[in-house]
């Protein structure tokens, strides 16, 4: 009925050798959330500054909301809002401060904002916190607040970059609930995440991203089974016996297992939901291997990158610095 | 708003209302509404104003006792001293705003508030007038404190109110100046540690090659000429000139250099000038590091 919310055409963007935007493409249909996914440094970040007139691109074409975003920076400016990845709050204001400033820079009446703003703190569970500086507020609250001053204008595009990154499980979980209220309010959103699960749970399209392009797009199903389903995951006792248990599971599983030297760990693809796990156990027992951890879990963009690109989603790195290395529980609580 | 935007249907609230354009235009009001979001900071950091208000009265007293004896000013004694000192005080206190602003700007561009509002529809400039407004009119305070201490230790007006609200207003415009060559240069600090000393740096040749402290006529020639045409001397002296604080200070000199034989128009002058350089720099600064 009408044009796509949000187009990127051959977006470039160089920063000095780096590409951060090597010919990215994507559509964004009017009313739906679209789930741009892709590790740290894919380009996530570098699109929605394009498409928000934060950055100019190098060349391509990026229209939200039917505009030009390099030729009408300032018309775009009106209909989007943005959260991105740290609380862009003022943490000397109080929540209604924040908001109502907001408001004020939208060009909007200032009687309206104090009423939107009331209604905003009441929706993202502010009110009692209202009036005291953003400096107090955890970082959920932040994250709310910001959420909530870039809605002010009821814009009707909105792009989040990762919003929930660096929050605890719960306040992940409650930005999701706002987030899937503002969808069902009709609200196109453009969000990017590290999260296979996030995506999964709150966008219907889902676009992966690697090096500024694009090099996988459809739905959370579609991208799981492209991968080839479940993974089996074992972390065994000692790294000699990593090599003997691949062997050992290889002939279950849908993929060659992938060894993770770093914390002990085999993976292969697997189907047949739970039952595998009897056979795993069995083959690595008569392998004469000791096993620290089993499990069985859904695939996860890890997953999904090793079998697009070859190489794990994070580097080494980053992969180490996260704190989540108990895959079991963690898996369990994201999902 | 483009006509192939079609409005989605939305559960809550109704459609948001525009304000009407404001009286004196958006610039204005968009500098306003970030002047009041700095103020209020202000506000909420009380140590930090407050420490910023105890630093020029600590200069006053250290002026006036410590090197007030052995700075001969019209009869030589100490009085005449402070009197003398007190708008050199004042103006060595507002060319400080500049640090202030430099601090600022940097502290903004390295937080996330600043992507906030480079997505919103408000004029660019805002970030940078909000600032500069903010940093002059935390002056008043300031000068009000410091007017206060200055009559302790026997500073008067003598040219009554008229003279003095134009020293006053004089002392602002001059703070607003030097507020965006401060901001200017916090555009340029990589992070808000080097603003808290590159800020400082230049303002104190500035501010000491000048009569703030010591008269024209004890510096070598060289010297002399910088600081008869810094503004800051042009200003403490119209200053001096309209609080009747006029103590033959200039030695003669006033027919050597235009600048103080006209301070309140050289004054004037130089702020416009500096204001015409500065102002474009600095908006244009802050576009082009918007969109790299």
């Amino acid at each position: 009925m009408s044009e796509p919310a949000v187009i990127a055409e051959q977006l470039v963007k160089t920063y000095g050798e780096v590409k951060a935007l090597d010919g990215l493409d994507l559509v964004v249909p009017e009313g739906t959330v679209l789930g741009l996914l892709g590790p740290n440094g894919a380009g996530k970040t570098t699109a929605v500054r394009a498409f928000t007139t934060l950055l100019k691109p190098d060349s391509g074409k990026a229209i939200v909301g039917g505009i030009d975003v390099v030729k009408h920076p300032e018309k775009v400016r009106e209909i989007i809002g943005l959260t991105g990845q740290y609380a862009a709050v003022d943490e000397y204001l109080t929540g209604r401060e924040n908001i109502n400033m907001v408001g004020r820079l939208y060009h909007l009446d200032s009687k309206w904002v104090k009423g939107r703003a009331d209604e905003l703190l009441e929706r993202f569970r502010l009110a009692d916190a209202a009036d005291r500086p953003a400096k107090t507020y955890s970082g959920g609250m932040r994250r709310r607040l910001d959420l909530a001053a870039s809605l002010v204008a009821q814009p009707k595009i909105l792009f989040l970059d990762e919003p929930t990154t660096g929050l605890d499980p719960r306040s992940r979980i409650e930005l999701w609930e706002v987030i899937e209220n503002l969808v069902k309010d009709g609200t196109t959103v453009l969000l990017t995440t590290q999260y296979l699960e996030e995506a999964d749970q709150l966008a219907e399209e889902i676009v992966v991203i690697d090096r500024g392009r694009v090099i996988a797009k459809g739905t959370s199903e579609t991208l799981k089974d492209s991968v080839g389903g479940d993974r089996v995951e074992v972390v065994v006792r000692e790294a000699s016996m990593l090599e003997p248990a691949a062997a050992a599971i290889a002939p279950l599983g849908n993929s060659e297992p992938v060894t993770h030297d770093v914390d002990r760990r085999v993976t292969v693809a697997v189907s047949g939901g739970s039952t595998i796990l009897v056979d795993v156990v069995r083959s690595l027992d008569s392998a004469g291997v000791v096993l620290d951890d089993l499990a069985l879990r859904r695939p996860t963009l890890d997953d999904v990158f090793l079998t697009l690109t070859g190489r794990p989603a994070e580097d080494d790195e980053i992969e180490a610095a996260k704190p989540k290395k108990k895959r079991g529980r963690a898996n369990k609580e994201a999902t | 708003m483009s006509a192939s935007v079609a409005t989605p249907a939305r559960a809550s609230g109704d459609e948001p209302v525009r304000s009407s354009r404001p009286l004196l235009g958006w610039h204005v009001h968009d500098g306003v509404v970030v002047a009041k979001r700095n103020l209020i900071q202000t506000i909420r950091v009380p140590e930090l104003l407050f420490f910023s208000l105890v630093q020029p009265v600590i200069f006053v007293l250290m002026f006036a006792y410590v090197f007030g004896g052995a700075i001969p000013i019209g009869s030589g004694s100490p009085d005449a001293y402070r009197e003398y000192l007190i708008p050199g005080i004042f103006g060595q206190t507002v060319a400080f705003a500049a640090a202030a602003s430099t601090v600022g700007i940097a502290e903004d561009m390295h937080k996330g508030i600043v992507d906030r509002f480079r997505s919103l529809p408000m004029k660019a400039s805002a970030v940078l007038f909000g600032r500069t407004i903010a940093d002059a009119a935390r002056m008043i305070l300031v000068l009000a404190v410091l007017s206060i201490t200055g009559l302790v230790v026997g500073w008067r007006i003598h040219n009554g109110a008229i003279d003095a609200t134009k020293a006053y207003l004089l002392l602002l415009l001059f703070a607003y100046t030097v507020a965006w060559i401060g901001a200017w240069v916090g555009l340029y600090m990589p992070n808000p540690e080097t603003a808290n000393t590159a800020g400082l740096l230049w303002l104190f040749p500035v501010t000491f090659i000048s009569n703030a402290f010591v008269p024209l006529g004890s510096m070598p020639a060289g010297l002399q000429a910088v600081a008869a045409w810094n503004p800051l001397s042009a200003m403490v002296l119209a200053c001096r000139e309209l609080f009747g604080n006029n103590l033959g200070q200039t030695d003669g000199l006033a027919d050597k250099y235009w600048s103080l034989q006209h301070p309140m128009a050289y004054t004037l002058i130089s702020c416009a000038v500096l204001l015409a350089v500065f102002i474009p720099l600095a908006v244009r600064k802050y576009r082009t590091s918007t969109s790299h």
